[in-house]
């Protein structure tokens, strides 16, 4: 792998992806991190895997399918329970639409 | 039975004094609540602590006994629980400001099983957040402090499970392990600690970190409790697609049976390179027992397992950042609220989230990002295929390999927390096995010069967890191993 020297306007592109604000200073902080783990990492280019398959799973299993059957949900109020707002048996949440557009 | 001399009980002999009669359910959860009161303000073990639920739990076990039924496996034995596993009506945090106050619904399918044994389910255990470090230093509600010594880590990232089973706060304890997070602890902490096979045990229930790796496993005294934790746990669920429809040995049973011809592999030059010189010599101890009590000794070859760190560290953030991205401040946890949904988004996880979460969450953003695929994420699997077949091909040869679990004895507070690649360097040992999905155990095998416990890695081909049971009860035996912190 061609090894990118991590600059802060990849660390500021990283973090919109990511939607995680970091302030100034965590940015910063981020790029040399970033750059001294990956620099790490690029001992990888050390090994030859052209021919080699990857492993996603390490233990080989079927896809399993659950019978299709209608069982019980978690009981409404107790999963609104946990949310930070709720209005209506619903998760209350910020405007997703612009209401002009 | 004296009620002060419960915590001298391995599991398994206080759930035999319980069914007998020799001592109540409620007394020997009264017994465990004390001692934490006792030893946790220093300790820190607990995030939350269940007195209410815990002697109801037991009274039930009380009850059934008095009623003449047959008790669990676990029965009127206080267990204590990783905070990243779902307990119903219990706070689950995962050690993190973005679950503070959570308290989920449901019980994970382990938990379930616990409660099936009669076991008292006695509180929630300190970790790193979201089980992302080896120091335990990552909580974002203050360390653990290693029972042996208070100014040192007890490791991580189930360093409340390893310090709670090592000073007697439970009978035995939960955690879960991605890349080494129940081992080095146990390690850590003088305790026997299993990482079951891939698919083995359900992972419903558990908070994901990085689902083609983490697994739930026991921490306990010694490796009869941890065998019979093992079995409690282990087993078929549908609600995990990844849970493995396949019979449960009776792995307690393996205890006590002889190990005359097994063959334990030693890798190569493992402990060749960064290795503290008390860590080689009781590695080198434990081989030389291992040989008088008649297992064979063979080299075997890892090639290679100096990339596994690499590929750990690429593998395990990337599955994080896609598993980590429901914390969003919609459904639970906190909420800063701003100006439109994806600020809100952004503002809550950078307020919730601590150092080490965000630098994993950035970590795996990077490398699954556009134009970086191929180069990070599909080489690190690649290479973890390479450390798959260099272990099957190690199985060939021998039953077990043996490692050490990691390059030190715990190290002190704050000596790691500056330099993330010196803190992911405690894991050169554990994660080889993670990435190819194996059975592992940590066993202790000794005491450092300055008094400090170090532990064996035990690796098994996938579901062979029996001969590591085996393997590892005969060496505790052999050497017999009851060390306890000072003054326990």
């Amino acid at each position: 792998m061609a090894q990118p020297k991590i600059t802060l306007d990849a660390v500021r592109h990283v973090s919109k992806l990511a939607a995680l604000a970091l302030a100034p200073d965590e940015q910063e902080r981020m790029c040399r991190e970033l750059d001294s783990i990956l620099g790490f990492m690029a001992e990888l280019d050390t090994l030859d895997v052209s021919k080699v398959e990857p492993t996603f799973h390490a233990v080989p299993m079927q896809a399993a399918l659950r019978a299709d059957v209608v069982v019980p949900s978690l009981p409404r109020a107790e999963l609104l329970a946990a949310a930070p707002a709720q209005e209506s048996g619903a998760f209350a949440v910020p405007k997703v639409l612009d209401g002009d557009k | 039975m004296s009620v002060d001399a419960i915590h001298q009980l391995s599991l398994t002999q206080l759930a035999a004094a319980v069914s007998a009669g020799e001592v109540s359910a409620v007394e020997a959860t009264r017994a465990t609540l004390e001692r934490i009161a006792q030893r946790d303000p220093t300790t820190h073990a607990y995030l939350h602590v269940d007195r209410e639920g815990a002697l109801q739990q037991a009274s039930q076990v009380d009850a059934a006994r008095a009623r003449g039924e047959a008790l669990g496996a676990l029965a009127g034995v206080p267990i204590g629980i990783k905070d990243n596993l779902c307990t119903r009506g219990l706070p689950t945090t995962c050690a993190s400001k973005i679950l503070e106050g959570y308290v989920p619904p449901y019980d994970a399918h382990v938990i379930e099983r616990i409660r099936a044994e009669g076991g008292v389910v006695i509180g929630k255990l300190n970790m790193d957040e979201f089980a992302m470090g080896s120091s335990n230093e990552n909580s974002a509600f203050g360390p653990v402090r290693n029972p042996w010594d208070a100014t040192r880590t007890p490791g991580g990232s189930s360093g409340g499970a390893a310090a709670a089973t090592a000073e007697g706060l439970a009978a035995a304890t939960l955690g879960s392990d991605t890349g080494g997070s129940v081992r080095q602890p146990g390690s850590y902490c003088g305790v026997t600690a299993i990482k079951p096979t891939y698919g083995r045990v359900s992972r419903y229930g558990l908070i994901a970190f990085a689902s083609s790796l983490d697994q739930v496993g026991p921490l306990a005294r010694d490796m009869r409790d941890a065998a019979r934790m093992l079995g409690v746990i282990s087993g078929h669920d549908p609600r995990d697609a990844t849970s493995v429809d396949r019979p449960v040995d009776d792995y307690e049973s393996e205890c006590g049976k002889d190990v005359r011809g097994m063959r334990v592999g030693v890798v190569k030059g493992m402990t060749d390179r960064g290795c503290d010189a008390s860590v080689k010599d009781a590695f080198a101890a434990a081989l030389s027992r291992l040989s008088s009590l008649g297992c064979e000794l063979v080299d075997v070859d890892l090639p290679h397992r100096d990339h596994a760190l690499s590929a750990y560290y690429i593998i395990a953030p990337a599955e994080a950042s896609s598993n980590l991205a429901r914390f969003d401040g919609m459904r639970y946890g906190l909420r800063v609220s701003s100006d439109d949904l994806q600020s809100t988004y952004a503002r809550s996880r950078g307020a919730g989230f601590g150092p080490e979460v965000k630098r994993r969450i950035m970590l795996g953003t990077y490398v699954l990002s556009a134009g970086y695929y191929d180069a990070f994420y599909l080489k690190a699997q690649k290479v973890r295929t390479l450390i798959k077949r260099d272990f099957t091909q190690a199985f060939e040869r021998c039953d077990v390999v043996l490692t050490p679990t990691a390059p030190s004895p715990a190290f002190k507070l704050g000596e790691k927390t500056g330099d993330p690649l010196s803190m992911y360097m405690q894991d050169i040992f554990t994660l080889p096995p993670s990435l190819a999905g194996i059975a592992a155990a940590s066993v202790p095998c000794g005491l450092s010069p300055e008094g400090l416990p170090i532990g064996m890695q035990l690796c098994a081909p996938e579901f062979e967890e029996k001969r590591i049971v085996r393997l590892g009860h005969a060496f505790e035996t052999a050497i017999g191993w009851n060390s306890h912190p000072a003054g326990y």
